[in-house]
Protein backbone atom coordinates (compact mmCIF):
# COMPACT_ATOMS: atom_id res chain seq x y z
CA UNK A 1 0.00 0.00 0.00
CA UNK A 2 1.30 3.46 -0.80
CA UNK A 3 1.65 5.95 2.03
CA UNK A 4 -0.53 8.54 0.35
CA UNK A 5 -3.44 6.10 0.44
CA UNK A 6 -2.97 5.42 4.12
CA UNK A 7 -3.18 9.09 4.87
CA UNK A 8 -5.94 10.07 2.51
CA UNK A 9 -8.85 8.00 3.75
CA UNK A 10 -11.38 9.12 1.18
CA UNK A 11 -9.33 7.51 -1.55
CA UNK A 12 -9.30 4.11 0.11
CA UNK A 13 -10.44 1.49 -2.35
CA UNK A 14 -13.40 -0.42 -0.99
CA UNK A 15 -14.79 -3.50 -2.68
CA UNK A 16 -18.20 -5.06 -2.06
CA UNK A 17 -18.72 -8.67 -3.13
CA UNK A 18 -22.42 -9.42 -2.97
CA UNK A 19 -24.81 -11.25 -5.27
CA UNK A 20 -27.75 -9.50 -3.65
CA UNK A 21 -28.25 -6.34 -5.68
CA UNK A 22 -30.29 -4.47 -3.10
CA UNK A 23 -28.01 -5.16 -0.17
CA UNK A 24 -24.92 -4.23 -2.20
CA UNK A 25 -26.61 -0.97 -3.19
CA UNK A 26 -27.49 -0.12 0.41
CA UNK A 27 -23.93 -0.76 1.54
CA UNK A 28 -22.44 1.16 -1.38
CA UNK A 29 -24.64 4.14 -0.64
CA UNK A 30 -23.68 4.11 3.03
CA UNK A 31 -19.98 4.04 2.28
CA UNK A 32 -20.30 6.84 -0.26
CA UNK A 33 -22.26 8.91 2.23
CA UNK A 34 -19.40 8.46 4.65
CA UNK A 35 -17.12 10.06 2.09
CA UNK A 36 -15.49 7.09 0.36
CA UNK A 37 -15.39 7.72 -3.33
CA UNK A 38 -13.71 4.54 -4.53
CA UNK A 39 -16.39 1.94 -3.93
CA UNK A 40 -16.71 -0.96 -6.37
CA UNK A 41 -19.40 -3.63 -6.33
CA UNK A 42 -18.76 -7.08 -7.78
CA UNK A 43 -21.78 -9.31 -8.33
CA UNK A 44 -20.41 -11.68 -10.91
CA UNK A 45 -18.43 -14.41 -9.19
CA UNK A 46 -16.55 -15.38 -12.33
CA UNK A 47 -12.89 -14.57 -12.23
CA UNK A 48 -13.30 -13.06 -8.79
CA UNK A 49 -9.58 -13.28 -8.22
CA UNK A 50 -8.72 -11.44 -11.43
CA UNK A 51 -11.20 -8.70 -10.55
CA UNK A 52 -9.71 -8.29 -7.10
CA UNK A 53 -6.20 -8.07 -8.50
CA UNK A 54 -7.39 -5.38 -10.94
CA UNK A 55 -9.28 -3.38 -8.31
CA UNK A 56 -6.54 -3.83 -5.70
CA UNK A 57 -8.83 -2.96 -2.77
CA UNK A 58 -7.80 -1.89 0.71
CA UNK A 59 -10.92 -3.36 2.28
CA UNK A 60 -13.19 -6.09 0.95
CA UNK A 61 -16.71 -6.65 2.22
CA UNK A 62 -18.47 -9.91 1.52
CA UNK A 63 -21.89 -11.20 2.38
CA UNK A 64 -21.41 -14.06 4.83
CA UNK A 65 -23.89 -16.25 2.99
CA UNK A 66 -21.59 -16.15 0.00
CA UNK A 67 -19.69 -19.44 -0.23
CA UNK A 68 -16.97 -17.63 -2.17
CA UNK A 69 -15.62 -16.43 1.17
CA UNK A 70 -13.44 -19.55 1.20
CA UNK A 71 -12.08 -18.60 -2.21
CA UNK A 72 -11.09 -15.18 -0.84
CA UNK A 73 -9.44 -16.59 2.25
CA UNK A 74 -7.15 -18.82 0.26
CA UNK A 75 -6.17 -15.97 -2.03
CA UNK A 76 -5.05 -14.02 0.99
CA UNK A 77 -3.15 -16.90 2.46
CA UNK A 78 -1.22 -18.20 -0.50
CA UNK A 79 -1.57 -15.96 -3.51
CA UNK A 80 1.49 -14.18 -4.68
CA UNK A 81 -0.41 -11.80 -6.91
CA UNK A 82 -2.60 -10.25 -4.22
CA UNK A 83 -1.09 -8.16 -1.46
CA UNK A 84 -1.62 -9.88 1.82
CA UNK A 85 -4.62 -8.55 3.64
CA UNK A 86 -5.09 -9.77 7.15
CA UNK A 87 -8.12 -11.85 7.65
CA UNK A 88 -11.14 -9.96 8.80
CA UNK A 89 -9.96 -7.68 11.60
CA UNK A 90 -7.29 -5.34 12.65
CA UNK A 91 -6.74 -6.28 16.19
CA UNK A 92 -6.70 -9.87 17.21
CA UNK A 93 -8.40 -9.07 20.47
CA UNK A 94 -11.31 -7.41 18.71
CA UNK A 95 -13.87 -10.16 19.01
CA UNK A 96 -16.57 -7.53 19.60
CA UNK A 97 -16.00 -6.23 16.11
CA UNK A 98 -16.13 -9.72 14.69
CA UNK A 99 -19.27 -10.50 16.58
CA UNK A 100 -21.04 -7.36 15.36
CA UNK A 101 -20.07 -8.13 11.78
CA UNK A 102 -21.02 -11.79 11.94
CA UNK A 103 -24.34 -10.90 13.55
CA UNK A 104 -25.05 -8.49 10.73
CA UNK A 105 -23.99 -11.05 8.16
CA UNK A 106 -21.02 -9.21 6.74
CA UNK A 107 -17.41 -10.29 6.50
CA UNK A 108 -14.59 -7.80 6.03
CA UNK A 109 -11.03 -8.28 4.86
CA UNK A 110 -8.59 -5.52 5.51
CA UNK A 111 -5.20 -4.94 3.97
CA UNK A 112 -2.53 -5.02 6.63
CA UNK A 113 -1.30 -1.60 7.66
CA UNK A 114 -4.58 0.27 7.53
CA UNK A 115 -5.09 2.40 10.64
CA UNK A 116 -7.30 0.74 13.17
CA UNK A 117 -9.59 3.73 13.80
CA UNK A 118 -10.33 3.98 10.09
CA UNK A 119 -11.16 0.32 9.79
CA UNK A 120 -13.49 0.53 12.75
CA UNK A 121 -15.50 3.38 11.26
CA UNK A 122 -15.70 1.72 7.82
CA UNK A 123 -16.79 -1.48 9.43
CA UNK A 124 -19.34 0.30 11.62
CA UNK A 125 -20.88 1.77 8.49
CA UNK A 126 -21.01 -1.65 6.87
CA UNK A 127 -22.54 -3.27 9.93
CA UNK A 128 -25.23 -0.63 10.35
CA UNK A 129 -26.06 -0.85 6.65
CA UNK A 130 -26.32 -4.61 6.75
CA UNK A 131 -28.54 -4.33 9.81
CA UNK A 132 -30.69 -1.81 7.95
CA UNK A 133 -30.98 -4.24 5.08
CA UNK A 134 -31.93 -7.09 7.41
CA UNK A 135 -34.59 -4.94 9.00
CA UNK A 136 -35.94 -4.07 5.59
CA UNK A 137 -36.02 -7.73 4.66
CA UNK A 138 -37.84 -8.60 7.89
CA UNK A 139 -40.43 -5.95 7.18
CA UNK A 140 -40.82 -7.29 3.68
CA UNK A 141 -41.23 -10.82 5.04
CA UNK A 142 -43.82 -9.60 7.53
CA UNK A 143 -45.72 -7.79 4.81
CA UNK A 144 -45.63 -10.89 2.65
CA UNK A 145 -46.76 -13.05 5.53
CA UNK A 146 -49.64 -10.67 6.29
CA UNK A 147 -50.67 -10.87 2.66
CA UNK A 148 -50.50 -14.68 2.73
CA UNK A 149 -52.61 -14.73 5.89
CA UNK A 150 -55.21 -12.51 4.32
CA UNK A 151 -55.32 -14.79 1.30
CA UNK A 152 -55.92 -17.87 3.41
CA UNK A 153 -58.78 -16.19 5.30
CA UNK A 154 -60.31 -15.15 1.95
CA UNK A 155 -60.05 -18.71 0.69
CA UNK A 156 -61.60 -20.19 3.84
CA UNK A 157 -64.45 -17.70 3.62
CA UNK A 158 -65.04 -18.71 -0.01
CA UNK A 159 -65.16 -22.38 0.94
CA UNK A 160 -67.69 -21.77 3.74
CA UNK A 161 -69.83 -19.58 1.51
CA UNK A 162 -69.93 -22.24 -1.18
CA UNK A 163 -70.29 -25.35 1.00
CA UNK A 164 -72.70 -23.94 3.53
CA UNK A 165 -74.44 -21.28 1.51
CA UNK A 166 -73.38 -18.48 3.87
CA UNK A 167 -72.96 -14.81 3.20
CA UNK A 168 -69.44 -13.44 3.32
CA UNK A 169 -70.11 -11.77 6.65
CA UNK A 170 -71.58 -14.93 8.18
CA UNK A 171 -68.64 -16.99 6.91
CA UNK A 172 -66.21 -14.58 8.52
CA UNK A 173 -67.99 -14.49 11.85
CA UNK A 174 -68.13 -18.31 11.88
CA UNK A 175 -64.38 -18.44 11.44
CA UNK A 176 -63.85 -15.85 14.15
CA UNK A 177 -66.15 -17.64 16.57
CA UNK A 178 -64.33 -20.93 16.00
CA UNK A 179 -61.01 -19.21 16.58
CA UNK A 180 -62.23 -17.67 19.85
CA UNK A 181 -63.74 -20.92 21.10
CA UNK A 182 -60.60 -22.91 20.36
CA UNK A 183 -58.28 -20.14 21.48
CA UNK A 184 -56.45 -20.19 18.14
CA UNK A 185 -55.50 -17.55 15.65
CA UNK A 186 -57.99 -16.73 12.91
CA UNK A 187 -55.47 -17.64 10.22
CA UNK A 188 -54.86 -21.02 11.85
CA UNK A 189 -58.54 -21.86 11.75
CA UNK A 190 -58.78 -20.58 8.19
CA UNK A 191 -55.80 -22.74 7.23
CA UNK A 192 -57.41 -25.85 8.71
CA UNK A 193 -60.61 -25.15 6.76
CA UNK A 194 -58.60 -24.86 3.54
CA UNK A 195 -56.64 -28.03 4.33
CA UNK A 196 -59.77 -29.99 5.25
CA UNK A 197 -61.52 -28.86 2.09
CA UNK A 198 -58.57 -30.02 0.01
CA UNK A 199 -58.53 -33.42 1.74
CA UNK A 200 -62.29 -33.88 1.28
CA UNK A 201 -62.27 -32.93 -2.35
CA UNK B 1 -33.41 -37.31 35.24
CA UNK B 2 -30.80 -35.53 33.17
CA UNK B 3 -31.48 -31.91 32.40
CA UNK B 4 -31.43 -31.05 28.72
CA UNK B 5 -28.45 -29.10 27.42
CA UNK B 6 -28.89 -26.92 24.35
CA UNK B 7 -26.06 -27.32 21.85
CA UNK B 8 -25.83 -25.53 18.50
CA UNK B 9 -23.65 -27.23 15.90
CA UNK B 10 -22.72 -25.86 12.47
CA UNK B 11 -22.11 -28.12 9.47
CA UNK B 12 -21.28 -28.04 5.76
CA UNK B 13 -23.37 -30.08 3.29
CA UNK B 14 -21.15 -33.15 2.91
CA UNK B 15 -21.64 -36.87 3.39
CA UNK B 16 -19.66 -36.91 6.62
CA UNK B 17 -22.03 -34.59 8.46
CA UNK B 18 -24.08 -37.82 8.71
CA UNK B 19 -23.35 -38.64 12.37
CA UNK B 20 -24.55 -35.17 13.41
CA UNK B 21 -27.76 -35.42 11.39
CA UNK B 22 -28.44 -38.91 12.74
CA UNK B 23 -27.69 -37.83 16.31
CA UNK B 24 -30.52 -35.33 15.95
CA UNK B 25 -32.98 -37.19 13.72
CA UNK B 26 -32.73 -40.63 15.33
CA UNK B 27 -32.86 -39.36 18.87
CA UNK B 28 -29.31 -40.20 20.01
CA UNK B 29 -28.75 -36.62 21.14
CA UNK B 30 -32.05 -36.43 23.01
CA UNK B 31 -31.27 -39.74 24.74
CA UNK B 32 -28.06 -38.18 26.08
CA UNK B 33 -29.91 -35.11 27.28
CA UNK B 34 -28.63 -32.92 24.45
CA UNK B 35 -31.04 -30.56 22.77
CA UNK B 36 -29.23 -30.39 19.44
CA UNK B 37 -29.72 -27.67 16.84
CA UNK B 38 -27.95 -28.08 13.49
CA UNK B 39 -27.17 -25.06 11.34
CA UNK B 40 -26.18 -25.54 7.71
CA UNK B 41 -23.38 -23.23 6.64
CA UNK B 42 -22.13 -22.21 3.24
CA UNK B 43 -18.41 -21.77 3.84
CA UNK B 44 -15.70 -23.11 6.11
CA UNK B 45 -14.73 -19.55 6.99
CA UNK B 46 -18.25 -19.05 8.38
CA UNK B 47 -17.96 -22.22 10.44
CA UNK B 48 -14.75 -20.90 11.97
CA UNK B 49 -16.03 -17.36 12.60
CA UNK B 50 -19.35 -18.43 14.07
CA UNK B 51 -17.58 -20.87 16.36
CA UNK B 52 -15.25 -18.06 17.49
CA UNK B 53 -18.04 -15.62 18.29
CA UNK B 54 -20.11 -18.28 20.01
CA UNK B 55 -22.99 -18.67 17.56
CA UNK B 56 -21.96 -22.32 17.43
CA UNK B 57 -20.97 -24.40 20.43
CA UNK B 58 -19.37 -27.03 18.22
CA UNK B 59 -18.96 -27.70 14.52
CA UNK B 60 -18.35 -30.20 11.75
CA UNK B 61 -14.78 -29.12 11.04
CA UNK B 62 -11.92 -30.00 8.78
CA UNK B 63 -9.31 -31.64 11.03
CA UNK B 64 -6.55 -29.19 10.02
CA UNK B 65 -8.91 -26.24 10.65
CA UNK B 66 -8.98 -26.99 14.36
CA UNK B 67 -5.18 -26.97 14.33
CA UNK B 68 -4.99 -23.74 12.31
CA UNK B 69 -7.30 -22.02 14.82
CA UNK B 70 -5.28 -23.30 17.77
CA UNK B 71 -2.05 -22.03 16.23
CA UNK B 72 -3.59 -18.82 14.88
CA UNK B 73 -2.55 -19.44 11.26
CA UNK B 74 -4.40 -17.29 8.75
CA UNK B 75 -6.82 -15.90 11.30
CA UNK B 76 -7.38 -15.35 14.99
CA UNK B 77 -5.67 -17.58 17.49
CA UNK B 78 -8.47 -19.33 19.31
CA UNK B 79 -7.53 -22.56 21.09
CA UNK B 80 -9.79 -25.19 19.56
CA UNK B 81 -10.08 -28.87 20.38
CA UNK B 82 -11.37 -31.99 18.68
CA UNK B 83 -12.75 -34.44 21.24
CA UNK B 84 -13.72 -36.84 18.44
CA UNK B 85 -13.28 -37.56 14.75
CA UNK B 86 -16.38 -37.65 12.54
CA UNK B 87 -15.04 -40.49 10.40
CA UNK B 88 -12.30 -41.56 8.04
CA UNK B 89 -11.94 -41.13 4.27
CA UNK B 90 -14.83 -40.19 2.01
CA UNK B 91 -12.88 -38.02 -0.46
CA UNK B 92 -11.91 -38.51 -4.08
CA UNK B 93 -10.04 -36.73 -6.85
CA UNK B 94 -12.11 -36.02 -9.94
CA UNK B 95 -10.94 -34.58 -13.26
CA UNK B 96 -12.83 -33.12 -16.20
CA UNK B 97 -13.59 -35.58 -18.97
CA UNK B 98 -11.24 -33.65 -21.21
CA UNK B 99 -8.34 -34.04 -18.79
CA UNK B 100 -9.22 -37.70 -18.29
CA UNK B 101 -8.98 -38.24 -22.07
CA UNK B 102 -5.55 -36.62 -22.04
CA UNK B 103 -4.48 -38.82 -19.12
CA UNK B 104 -5.83 -41.91 -20.93
CA UNK B 105 -3.65 -41.06 -23.94
CA UNK B 106 -0.71 -41.19 -21.56
CA UNK B 107 -1.66 -44.59 -20.22
CA UNK B 108 -4.19 -43.91 -17.43
CA UNK B 109 -6.55 -46.84 -16.85
CA UNK B 110 -9.72 -46.31 -14.80
CA UNK B 111 -9.48 -47.82 -11.35
CA UNK B 112 -5.74 -48.45 -11.43
CA UNK B 113 -3.41 -47.41 -8.61
CA UNK B 114 -2.62 -43.79 -7.79
CA UNK B 115 1.01 -44.19 -8.85
CA UNK B 116 0.12 -45.13 -12.45
CA UNK B 117 -2.63 -42.54 -12.60
CA UNK B 118 -0.32 -39.84 -11.26
CA UNK B 119 2.35 -40.73 -13.81
CA UNK B 120 -0.19 -40.36 -16.62
CA UNK B 121 -1.19 -36.98 -15.19
CA UNK B 122 2.44 -35.95 -15.02
CA UNK B 123 2.92 -36.82 -18.70
CA UNK B 124 -0.19 -34.79 -19.53
CA UNK B 125 1.18 -31.84 -17.53
CA UNK B 126 4.54 -32.00 -19.34
CA UNK B 127 2.81 -32.26 -22.72
CA UNK B 128 0.86 -29.08 -21.97
CA UNK B 129 4.07 -27.32 -21.00
CA UNK B 130 5.68 -28.29 -24.31
CA UNK B 131 2.63 -27.05 -26.18
CA UNK B 132 2.81 -23.75 -24.31
CA UNK B 133 -0.66 -24.19 -22.78
CA UNK B 134 -1.74 -22.72 -19.44
CA UNK B 135 -1.10 -24.95 -16.43
CA UNK B 136 -3.97 -27.15 -15.24
CA UNK B 137 -6.12 -25.77 -12.41
CA UNK B 138 -7.07 -28.02 -9.51
CA UNK B 139 -9.47 -27.03 -6.76
CA UNK B 140 -9.72 -28.11 -3.18
CA UNK B 141 -12.12 -26.99 -0.51
CA UNK B 142 -10.01 -25.06 2.00
CA UNK B 143 -6.31 -24.40 2.57
CA UNK B 144 -6.39 -26.19 5.94
CA UNK B 145 -7.98 -29.44 4.84
CA UNK B 146 -7.11 -33.09 4.36
CA UNK B 147 -8.17 -32.54 0.73
CA UNK B 148 -5.45 -29.98 0.16
CA UNK B 149 -2.80 -32.19 1.73
CA UNK B 150 -3.94 -35.42 0.04
CA UNK B 151 -4.02 -33.77 -3.37
CA UNK B 152 -0.59 -32.20 -2.86
CA UNK B 153 0.84 -35.44 -1.46
CA UNK B 154 -0.28 -37.37 -4.54
CA UNK B 155 0.87 -34.75 -7.04
CA UNK B 156 4.27 -34.34 -5.40
CA UNK B 157 4.87 -38.10 -5.11
CA UNK B 158 4.15 -38.39 -8.85
CA UNK B 159 6.65 -35.68 -9.81
CA UNK B 160 4.22 -32.77 -10.11
CA UNK B 161 5.04 -29.66 -8.07
CA UNK B 162 1.65 -28.54 -6.72
CA UNK B 163 2.83 -24.92 -6.46
CA UNK B 164 4.61 -24.68 -9.80
CA UNK B 165 3.30 -27.23 -12.29
CA UNK B 166 -0.40 -26.73 -11.63
CA UNK B 167 -2.58 -24.01 -10.17
CA UNK B 168 -4.33 -24.81 -6.90
CA UNK B 169 -7.42 -22.86 -5.98
CA UNK B 170 -10.09 -23.09 -3.30
CA UNK B 171 -13.72 -23.59 -4.27
CA UNK B 172 -16.41 -24.62 -1.76
CA UNK B 173 -17.94 -28.08 -2.34
CA UNK B 174 -21.38 -27.02 -3.67
CA UNK B 175 -19.77 -24.87 -6.39
CA UNK B 176 -17.25 -27.40 -7.69
CA UNK B 177 -19.35 -29.25 -10.23
CA UNK B 178 -20.45 -26.02 -11.91
CA UNK B 179 -16.90 -24.70 -11.94
CA UNK B 180 -15.79 -27.86 -13.74
CA UNK B 181 -18.68 -27.72 -16.18
CA UNK B 182 -17.77 -24.15 -17.04
CA UNK B 183 -14.15 -25.11 -17.63
CA UNK B 184 -12.79 -22.98 -14.77
CA UNK B 185 -11.06 -25.98 -13.24
CA UNK B 186 -9.62 -29.23 -14.61
CA UNK B 187 -9.83 -31.26 -11.44
CA UNK B 188 -10.75 -31.20 -7.77
CA UNK B 189 -10.41 -33.04 -4.50
CA UNK B 190 -13.56 -33.08 -2.38
CA UNK B 191 -15.71 -35.26 -0.14
CA UNK B 192 -18.81 -37.07 -1.33
CA UNK B 193 -21.38 -36.62 -2.78
CA UNK B 194 -19.73 -34.00 -4.97
CA UNK B 195 -17.45 -36.39 -6.91
CA UNK B 196 -20.31 -38.73 -7.73
CA UNK B 197 -22.48 -35.78 -8.68
CA UNK B 198 -19.86 -34.57 -11.20
CA UNK B 199 -19.76 -38.06 -12.69
CA UNK B 200 -23.53 -38.46 -12.77
CA UNK B 201 -24.12 -35.18 -14.58
CA UNK B 202 -21.41 -36.17 -17.06
CA UNK B 203 -18.79 -33.48 -16.44
CA UNK B 204 -16.09 -35.48 -14.67
CA UNK B 205 -14.32 -38.78 -14.13
CA UNK B 206 -13.17 -39.96 -10.71
CA UNK B 207 -9.42 -40.60 -10.87
CA UNK B 208 -9.02 -42.11 -7.43
CA UNK B 209 -10.56 -42.16 -3.99
CA UNK B 210 -8.08 -40.49 -1.65
CA UNK B 211 -8.19 -43.61 0.51
CA UNK B 212 -5.95 -45.12 -2.18
CA UNK B 213 -3.48 -42.33 -1.42
CA UNK B 214 -3.75 -42.63 2.36
CA UNK B 215 -5.76 -45.57 3.65
CA UNK B 216 -7.91 -44.90 6.72
CA UNK B 217 -7.14 -41.21 6.34
CA UNK B 218 -8.14 -38.62 8.91
CA UNK B 219 -10.86 -36.23 7.81
CA UNK B 220 -13.45 -34.15 9.72
CA UNK B 221 -13.63 -33.68 13.45
CA UNK B 222 -16.15 -32.43 15.92
CA UNK B 223 -14.50 -29.16 16.90
CA UNK B 224 -15.21 -26.71 19.71
CA UNK B 225 -13.45 -23.91 21.54
CA UNK B 226 -11.24 -25.13 24.38
CA UNK B 227 -12.76 -22.51 26.64
CA UNK B 228 -16.30 -23.74 25.90
CA UNK B 229 -15.29 -27.35 26.54
CA UNK B 230 -13.75 -26.36 29.88
CA UNK B 231 -16.91 -24.59 30.94
CA UNK B 232 -19.19 -27.44 29.83
CA UNK B 233 -17.36 -30.73 30.40
CA UNK B 234 -20.58 -32.71 30.87
CA UNK B 235 -22.05 -31.37 27.65
CA UNK B 236 -18.91 -32.38 25.74
CA UNK B 237 -19.21 -35.89 27.17
CA UNK B 238 -22.90 -36.14 26.31
CA UNK B 239 -22.35 -34.80 22.81
CA UNK B 240 -19.47 -37.22 22.09
CA UNK B 241 -21.59 -40.13 23.29
CA UNK B 242 -24.56 -39.11 21.16
CA UNK B 243 -22.51 -38.58 18.00
CA UNK B 244 -20.54 -41.80 18.58
CA UNK B 245 -23.76 -43.83 18.77
CA UNK B 246 -25.13 -42.04 15.73
CA UNK B 247 -21.95 -42.89 13.80
CA UNK B 248 -22.41 -46.55 14.75
CA UNK B 249 -25.96 -46.39 13.42
CA UNK B 250 -24.66 -44.96 10.13
CA UNK B 251 -22.40 -47.98 9.60
CA UNK B 252 -25.18 -50.57 9.62
CA UNK B 253 -26.07 -51.59 6.04
CA UNK B 254 -29.75 -51.87 6.92
CA UNK B 255 -29.73 -48.13 7.72
CA UNK B 256 -27.97 -46.95 4.56
CA UNK B 257 -31.12 -46.28 2.58
CA UNK B 258 -32.75 -44.34 5.40
CA UNK B 259 -29.54 -42.40 5.93
CA UNK B 260 -29.32 -41.42 2.27
CA UNK B 261 -32.94 -40.20 2.37
CA UNK B 262 -32.26 -38.20 5.53
CA UNK B 263 -29.19 -36.52 4.09
CA UNK B 264 -30.88 -35.87 0.74
CA UNK B 265 -33.15 -33.29 2.38
CA UNK B 266 -32.40 -29.74 1.37
CA UNK B 267 -31.73 -28.66 4.95
CA UNK B 268 -28.90 -31.21 5.20
CA UNK B 269 -26.85 -32.16 2.12
CA UNK B 270 -29.48 -31.57 -0.54
CA UNK B 271 -28.18 -34.06 -3.13
CA UNK B 272 -30.12 -36.98 -4.67
CA UNK B 273 -30.43 -39.95 -2.28
CA UNK B 274 -29.23 -42.39 -4.93
CA UNK B 275 -25.96 -40.52 -5.31
CA UNK B 276 -25.47 -40.22 -1.54
CA UNK B 277 -26.03 -43.92 -1.13
CA UNK B 278 -23.01 -44.73 -3.31
CA UNK B 279 -20.52 -43.24 -0.85
CA UNK B 280 -22.47 -44.41 2.20
CA UNK B 281 -22.27 -48.01 0.97
CA UNK B 282 -18.59 -47.69 -0.09
CA UNK B 283 -19.20 -47.58 -3.84
CA UNK B 284 -18.11 -45.16 -6.53
CA UNK B 285 -19.08 -44.82 -10.16
CA UNK B 286 -15.84 -43.68 -11.80
CA UNK B 287 -17.32 -42.54 -15.08
CA UNK B 288 -20.84 -41.76 -16.31
CA UNK B 289 -20.85 -44.81 -18.59
CA UNK B 290 -19.48 -47.19 -15.94
CA UNK B 291 -21.24 -49.24 -13.26
CA UNK B 292 -20.61 -48.43 -9.59
CA UNK B 293 -17.74 -50.48 -8.19
CA UNK B 294 -17.11 -51.34 -4.54
CA UNK B 295 -14.34 -49.31 -2.90
CA UNK B 296 -13.55 -51.08 0.39
CA UNK B 297 -13.05 -48.72 3.33
CA UNK B 298 -13.89 -45.69 1.20
CA UNK B 299 -15.81 -44.01 4.01
CA UNK B 300 -15.87 -45.18 7.61
CA UNK B 301 -18.26 -43.40 9.92
CA UNK B 302 -17.47 -45.62 12.93
CA UNK B 303 -15.72 -48.87 11.97
CA UNK B 304 -12.05 -49.29 12.81
CA UNK B 305 -12.12 -46.71 15.60
CA UNK B 306 -13.02 -44.11 12.98
CA UNK B 307 -14.17 -41.67 15.68
CA UNK B 308 -10.99 -41.84 17.73
CA UNK B 309 -9.13 -38.49 17.56
CA UNK B 310 -5.62 -39.86 17.02
CA UNK B 311 -2.81 -37.55 18.07
CA UNK B 312 -0.85 -38.94 15.12
CA UNK B 313 -3.53 -37.61 12.76
CA UNK B 314 -3.15 -34.09 14.16
CA UNK B 315 0.63 -34.38 13.90
CA UNK B 316 0.53 -35.57 10.28
CA UNK B 317 -1.68 -32.59 9.40
CA UNK B 318 0.82 -30.30 11.11
CA UNK B 319 3.68 -31.91 9.14
CA UNK B 320 1.83 -31.06 5.92
CA UNK B 321 1.21 -27.47 7.03
CA UNK B 322 4.95 -27.13 7.44
CA UNK B 323 5.75 -29.00 4.24
CA UNK B 324 3.62 -26.66 2.14
CA UNK B 325 4.79 -23.46 3.80
CA UNK B 326 1.63 -22.58 5.75
CA UNK B 327 3.61 -22.38 8.99
CA UNK B 328 7.16 -22.86 10.19
CA UNK B 329 8.04 -25.63 12.59
CA UNK B 330 8.26 -24.68 16.23
CA UNK B 331 8.42 -26.89 19.32
CA UNK B 332 5.79 -24.69 21.02
CA UNK B 333 3.39 -25.20 18.13
CA UNK B 334 4.12 -28.91 18.16
CA UNK B 335 3.01 -29.09 21.79
CA UNK B 336 -0.16 -27.12 20.99
CA UNK B 337 -0.97 -29.41 18.08
CA UNK B 338 -0.62 -32.40 20.39
CA UNK B 339 -3.19 -30.82 22.68
CA UNK B 340 -5.70 -30.08 19.88
CA UNK B 341 -6.99 -33.60 19.25
CA UNK B 342 -8.25 -34.91 22.59
CA UNK B 343 -8.27 -38.71 22.90
CA UNK B 344 -8.48 -38.22 26.69
CA UNK B 345 -11.91 -36.59 26.41
CA UNK B 346 -13.04 -39.28 23.98
CA UNK B 347 -11.98 -42.02 26.37
CA UNK B 348 -13.62 -40.25 29.28
CA UNK B 349 -16.93 -40.06 27.40
CA UNK B 350 -16.96 -43.56 25.95
CA UNK B 351 -15.30 -45.84 28.50
CA UNK B 352 -18.55 -46.06 30.54
CA UNK B 353 -20.40 -47.22 27.40
CA UNK B 354 -18.03 -50.17 27.07
CA UNK B 355 -16.85 -48.86 23.69
CA UNK B 356 -13.86 -50.55 22.15
CA UNK B 357 -10.95 -48.16 22.66
CA UNK B 358 -7.39 -48.35 21.29
CA UNK B 359 -4.56 -48.80 23.79
CA UNK B 360 -2.49 -45.87 22.57
CA UNK B 361 -3.39 -42.27 21.63
CA UNK B 362 -1.00 -42.21 18.72
CA UNK B 363 0.00 -44.69 16.04
CA UNK B 364 2.42 -45.05 13.19
CA UNK B 365 0.66 -43.90 10.02
CA UNK B 366 1.84 -46.30 7.39
CA UNK B 367 1.75 -50.04 6.94
CA UNK B 368 -1.87 -51.14 7.31
CA UNK B 369 -3.12 -47.52 7.28
CA UNK B 370 -0.52 -46.74 4.68
CA UNK B 371 0.39 -44.10 2.17
CA UNK B 372 0.53 -45.19 -1.47
CA UNK B 373 4.22 -44.33 -1.79
CA UNK B 374 5.07 -46.65 1.14
CA UNK B 375 6.33 -43.80 3.29
CA UNK B 376 5.75 -44.15 7.01
CA UNK B 377 4.86 -41.38 9.41
CA UNK B 378 6.15 -42.08 12.88
CA UNK B 379 4.87 -39.30 15.17
CA UNK B 380 7.77 -39.98 17.53
CA UNK B 381 10.18 -39.13 14.70
CA UNK B 382 8.43 -35.95 13.64
CA UNK B 383 11.43 -33.85 12.63
CA UNK B 384 13.04 -36.77 10.77
CA UNK B 385 9.84 -37.08 8.72
CA UNK B 386 9.94 -33.37 7.93
CA UNK B 387 13.50 -33.59 6.72
CA UNK B 388 12.71 -36.54 4.51
CA UNK B 389 10.00 -34.64 2.61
Amino acid sequence: MTDSKTHNDASLRLLIVDQNVMRAAILEEGLRESGYVNVTVVRDMHNLMRRIVDIDPDVIFIDLENPNRDVLEQMFQVSRCVRRPIAMFVDRSDTDMIEAAVDAGVGAYVVDGLRKERVKSILDTAVSRFNAFNKLREELDQARQALDERKVVERAKGILMKERGLSEEAAYSLLRKAAMNENRKLTEVAQSVVTAARLLR
Amino acid sequence: MMSSRAVVVGFIPLLDCAPLVVALEKGFAAAEGVHLTLVRESSWANIRDRLIVGHFDAAHMLGPMAIASTLGIGHLKVPTIAPMSLGLGGNAITVSNRLWDAMAKHGAVAGSNPRLLGEALQLAVRAREREGKEPLTFAMVYPFSAHNYELRYWLAACGIDPDRDVRLVVIPPPLLVDAMREGQIDGFCVGEPWNSLAVTVGVGTIVTPTTSIWRLSAEKVLGCRLEWAQRHPDTVTALVRAVYQAAQWCELPQNHEELSLLLAQLRYVGAPAGILQLGISNHLRLHASAQPVPVPDFYLSARGNANFPWTSHALWFYSQMIRWGQVEFSPTDLAQVRATFRPDLYRLALAPLGAELPFADSKIEGGASGFFDDRVFDPEAFTEYLHAT
